[in-house]
């Protein structure tokens, strides 16, 4: 048989279908940028004259000219700071161990089980979990570290799988190359496998951190304060946080608490692509680092 | 010109993944200063073999060994023997190249660095790279990455990463497979010269490399579903030219394999 005849060729249905699907492709992503565009824009028009100085420098108030967000932005960085301290290390050692120590076993892969359905639940269980636990039962009270603790509880399955990822990407090849030099098992992981696997970490565990200081939710559940008038200089001091200050003032009824709201958003925002940016400088730096 | 001090004895060697045997009963000896190589078709445990020589099997999980293998007429599967240091004592080479992610130097300095070398790490690896034939084409550019090097270059600073250590036995598994045949006359020629100082056991499934680098021969194959069968072991010469077994001589004529 000829080859003419055995293969019906469609070319032209063929490529006005491919064409048809890069269009809709292309529509899908429109959706989202659009969406993103309107949400900023209309959340810097409502906040237009309300961003200043003043509104970074003041404590919450009843009058809306008065107010501002200094405790709020306070309390979040200390809860972060807390956060980070306590979910990296922990975060990355366990995936160290169950990526490069621990036996292919039944317990492995219950662990394994259990953290990825750890990152799926919603974070207001955390807080529940953070309000009988930390709050209650530690008697650490509502304060900063139980708010900090709360928070790594939740970031931790995001950060051990991120880091578990990058782990596992690093080629077998290295390993062995090293383990052949007489290496021994953590030498292996220091020298060569963490190195390779940090532009990755750091990219997920910043992400899981993003994640974590937009939560209102969770901070809710464990009451963190709404109207603080000063800014906390322990963990054990009772502390609120930006998100839960933007909640408080979208639900006010005056007008003017919602352009606070809309300034507050933008500091947020602010906030999480400065952290973004500073997770794409890093890995970029260490990529380079590892490549030269 | 055969020598005959053993530096490294496989006695009854049994190697099992899991419920899978993958060497059965393997006895030779392997003899100091030479080349010896290991031939035989794909999945015939050649490899496997090799990797018993420095512990290497002990990183798959499941892998388990019988019997014994004497270096220096010590037994390195012994419960008191630490498999790190049958490592840095019996280095090897890999079938891809395989350079850390790290400078050329780094890629030398490691193997020295990891095991607490306190001398001179630059006259080192200076050495390492010499002996490697690598010197004079990476000597200005020691502190650029080693990934930029081609790749028989850097099979090369494998080597050289593995003779830093000052190894008494260099194991090599196909090291020239993935290589051009220009980069494999150059790895062939370091061979024949490294065997003067060291001890070499080299994988092939290519024969003529057999035939032009080793001094020693061992054939190896599968039956039916059995692998790993040593078939015979002798000079290359001999094993090449006169063998004592049908099915070696069957697979060196190219009738199967």
């Amino acid at each position: 048989m000829k080859n003419g005849s055995a293969f019906q060729r469609h070319l032209r249905v063929r490529q006005i279908t491919g064409y048809i699907n890069g269009t809709l492709f292309f529509l899908a992503t429109l959706t989202g940028i659009i969406v993103l565009i309107v949400l900023i824009a209309d959340v810097f028009k409502d906040s237009v004259g309300w961003l200043d100085w003043q509104f970074i420098t003041s404590y919450p108030s009843r009058k809306p000219q008065e107010a501002g967000l200094l405790s709020a932005m306070f309390g979040t960085l200390w809860v972060m700071a807390l956060t980070a301290l306590f979910s990296f290390p922990v975060g990355i050692g366990t995936a160290i161990y169950l990526e490069e120590y621990a036996p292919d076993s039944r317990l492995r892969r219950l662990i394994q089980t259990n953290i990825n359905n750890l990152a799926g639940v919603p974070s207001i269980v955390y807080g529940l979990l953070g309000l009988a636990l930390f709050v209650q039962a530690l008697s650490l009270g509502r304060s900063v570290l139980a708010g900090a603790l709360t928070l790594t509880l939740m970031s931790l399955p995001v950060i051990i799988i991120a880091a578990q990822e990058a782990i596992r990407s690093v080629p077998e090849s290295y390993r062995l190359g090293a383990f052949a030099l007489g290496s021994t098992r953590w030498q292996v992981v220091r020298h060569i496998v963490l190195p390779n696997a940090v532009p990755g970490i750091l990219t997920g565990t910043i992400l899981a951190m993003s994640r974590a200081i937009g939560e209102a939710a969770p901070m809710i559940a464990i009451s963190a304060l709404v109207y603080l008038t000063f800014i906390p200089v322990s963990p054990m001091d009772r502390f609120t946080v930006l998100p839960i200050q933007i909640f408080n003032w979208v639900s006010r009824p005056q007008e003017g608490f919602w352009h606070l709201a809309a300034a507050g958003i933008i500091v947020l925002l602010f906030v999480l692509l400065t952290m973004n940016a500073a997770a794409i400088v890093l890995r970029n730096r260490f990529q380079k680092r590892t490549e030269e | 010109m055969v020598n005959n001090v053993a530096r490294l004895e496989a006695k009854s060697l049994e190697l099992w993944y899991g419920k899978f045997q993958a060497l059965r009963g393997i006895s030779l000896v392997i003899p100091q200063n030479q080349v010896t190589a290991i031939i035989g078709p794909s999945g015939c445990g050649k490899s496997s073999l090799l990797r018993c020589f420095n512990r290497m099997n002990d990183l798959i999980p499941g892998s388990s060994v019988k019997g014994q293998v004497l270096f220096d007429g010590r037994n390195i599967y012994a419960a008191n023997i630490d498999p790190t240091e049958v490592r840095y004592r019996i280095g090897m080479v890999f079938q891809k190249p395989n350079p850390f992610p790290k400078t050329i130097f780094e890629n030398v300095a490691f193997g020295p660095r990891v095991n607490s070398f306190i001398g001179d790490l630059e006259e080192i690896v200076e050495r390492a790279l010499h002996r490697a034939a690598l010197w004079d084409e990476v000597k200005d550019r020691l502190y650029k990455s080693a990934m930029q090097l081609s790749g028989g270059q850097q099979q090369r600073l494998c080597i050289a990463r593995a003779l830093a250590l000052e190894p008494e036995v260099i194991l090599m598994d196909e090291p020239c497979s993935a290589l051009d045949p220009v980069a494999t006359l150059k790895i062939e020629d370091l061979m024949k010269s490294l065997a003067e100082n060291y001890t070499i056991v080299i994988v092939t499934h290519n024969m003529q490399q057999a035939a032009r680098v080793s001094d020693m021969a061992a054939f190896m194959m599968m039956e039916e579903d059995r692998a790993g069968v040593l078939v015979e072991y002798g000079s290359t010469s001999k094993l090449f030219t006169n063998p004592k077994d049908k099915r070696t001589e069957d697979y060196i004529t190219g009738r199967f394999g």
